[in-house]
């Protein structure tokens, strides 16, 4: 199986007016073609900054990133990657079509091929009625799901989604999972998946890649299932009952708490 | 009470009272005014009443129009291209940090050059047959709050859109025209607002220093000159009239152009 991202060694240090942060240190890591590979870790760890760093928002210290085994900045202007950003990101003067339709719109998709996309891909989200809506008429939680159409409009290789159902009720979040686990696995999509729940990250992840702060660095790779395809077959509702899982939600839990006594859980997380 | 009131009309009786409120405000000034000249007898030198601007009105009604066509089309003119001028130059300010040094001091000697000081100048630099000083003028005092609203909203694209566009590759021109642009349309249009009466009063006031006659502001000075005052009154309220209707039309394009930003971006 080819390498979707690969990181070797990479440091981030942010230089401010207070002297300089250093956001990452030696960070390693591999996400397989089709993996789903979720970032967990308390509050300011740098998940954002190492899916930015993949993104080539931002460019590392040292060290390389490479995605579909070219350079970070290469596969950013080949459009290798969709993203979702931690807040929504809408254009408010555009509707909720027109925000789906930006990527495709962007890189001269024409317009009949775009309309058809765009009603496929509200569909998908459960947005259908609100295409002409504007999004300050939105729900936050709906301007989330306008966010994850699209990313997806131009079905990529990758995606990198940093927090993206952060701002969801508990019922859509589930749903949302689920779509998210069928889209991955239809579409053969690796996913990139910041989270602070531990719960989804066991849910939807091949692996989870425990953080730690001060500096960022990797604590633990968790893996989810024995295979790829095995887990995807098997990430239905039911598993989310099953012993497996709450098995495996204690493995990232004591992951996330080595090195922290215990009693005292990391800020930022919830064991949702 | 009034207040009490006041929060209990729905939308319909607040528009209906938004525009009889101040037509009730005119008519009981008028009033007082006209009562303060014919019953208690305040000299006609002193303050014509408004039945005699009225009369004045009716009666040099052409010149009237044709002097609000003047002034007004000198301030159209001096409006459109001190605020294509305006864009540009904020465009240019807002990419090239250098340029941004180089027009601050420029705009800011601009904003506090009174438009007397000026006026007497381009009208001789110009001719006494030309109406480009009064343009010129307009153009001015237009391209200041363009200028500065414009550049303003150059400036607020929010980190998140910028790393979207950064994402899709896009060219640096699709982010100007899909984010740039858009984000700073409210503020530019404010600025095209607050522009278009000082549009009118530059022109206007520019007449006063010479040149070719025939507009407003030539016709105040000629009929106070002349002791017509009820005439030279007559004339104030076309500019009135003629300020009232630039400041109206910009705020429509305003409104109609913004209907859908968020409340926030829509007054900045
Ligand atoms: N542009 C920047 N300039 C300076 N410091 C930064 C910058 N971006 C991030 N940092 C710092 O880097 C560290 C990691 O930030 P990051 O946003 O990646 O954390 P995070 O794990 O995503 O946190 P959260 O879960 O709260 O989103 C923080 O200490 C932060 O202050
Ligand atoms: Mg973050």
């Amino acid at each position: 199986m080819s390498t979707a991202v690969e990181i070797i060694g990479v440091d981030k240090t942010f230089d401010t007016r207070s002297g300089a942060v250093q956001a990452l240190t030696g960070i390693d890591l591999t996400v397989e073609a089709g993996e789903f590979v979720s970032l967990i870790g308390p509050s300011g760890c740098g998940k954002s900054t190492l899916m930015r760093l993949i993104a080539d928002l931002d460019e590392p210290t040292a060290g390389t990133v490479e995605v579909f085994g070219k350079g970070a900045r290469q596969a950013r202007l080949d459009q290798e990657y969709g993203i979702a950003f931690q807040s929504a990101g809408l254009l408010p003067w555009r509707t909720v079509a027109a925000n789906v339709a930006l990527p495709l719109e962007l890189h001269g998709v024409a317009s009949a091929a775009r309309s058809t996309r765009v009603a496929e891909l509200l569909d998908m989200v459960g947005l259908a009625d609100f295409a002409d809506r504007y999004p300050d008429q939105l729900s936050g939680g709906m301007q989330q799901r306008v966010a994850i159409a699209r990313a997806l409009a131009e079905q990529p290789r990758l995606l990198l989604m940093d927090e993206p159902f952060g701002a969801l009720d508990e019922m859509t979040r589930e749903k949302m999972q689920s779509d998210l686990v069928r889209i991955s696995a239809e579409t053969g999509a690796a996913v990139v998946f910041v989270t602070h729940s531990i719960p989804e990250a066991v849910f939807l992840s091949d692996r989870v890649v425990v953080m730690s702060p001060r500096p960022g660095r990797i604590q633990e790779i968790v893996p989810m299932r024995l295979g790829a395809d095995a887990a995807r077959a098997a990430r239905t509702e039911e598993l989310r009952e099953e012993r497996a899982f709450f098995d495996m939600v204690t493995a990232v839990r004591e992951a996330l708490h080595q090195g922290a006594p215990v009693g005292t859980a990391p800020r930022g997380l919830e064991n949702r | 009470m009034a207040i009490a009131t006041a929060t209990r009309m729905g939308p319909k009786t607040e528009t209906t009272f938004r525009i009889v409120a101040p037509v009730a405000v005119g008519v009981i000034v008028l009033g007082v005014w006209q009562f303060l000249v014919t019953v208690v007898g305040v000299s006609d030198y002193l303050l014509p009443s408004p039945a005699s601007i009225i009369e004045e009105f009716i009666q040099f009604w052409e010149s009237i129009l044709s002097a609000s066509i003047l002034t007004g089309s000198n301030a159209l003119i001096g409006l459109i291209v001190g605020s294509l001028v305006g864009i540009a130059l904020a465009a240019l300010a807002a990419r090239w940090r250098a340029v941004d040094q180089m027009s601050a001091p420029v705009v800011a000697s601009l904003a506090v050059i009174p438009i007397v000081a000026l006026a007497p100048v381009l009208n001789s630099m110009y001719g006494a047959d030309s109406q480009f000083g009064r343009q010129a003028i307009a153009a001015l005092a237009s391209f200041v709050p363009v200028f500065i609203n414009t550049l303003r909203g150059f400036r607020q694209t929010t980190l998140v859109h910028r790393d979207l566009m950064k994402a899709y590759a896009a060219s640096s021109g699709q982010v100007l025209r899909t984010l740039t642009l858009p984000t700073a349309r409210p503020f530019m249009l404010t600025g095209i607002r607050i522009a278009s009466s000082l549009a009118v009063i530059s022109a206007l006031v520019a007449e006063y220093f010479g040149g070719p006659r025939g507009g407003l502001g030539g016709l105040i000075s000629t009929s106070a000159a002349s002791s017509a005052y009820a005439r030279a009154w007559a004339y104030v309220v076309a500019s009135i009239a003629l300020g009232l209707l630039f400041y109206l039309v910009t705020l429509g394009l305003e409104r109609m152009l913004q209907r859908h930003a968020p409340q926030a971006q829509r007054r900045p």
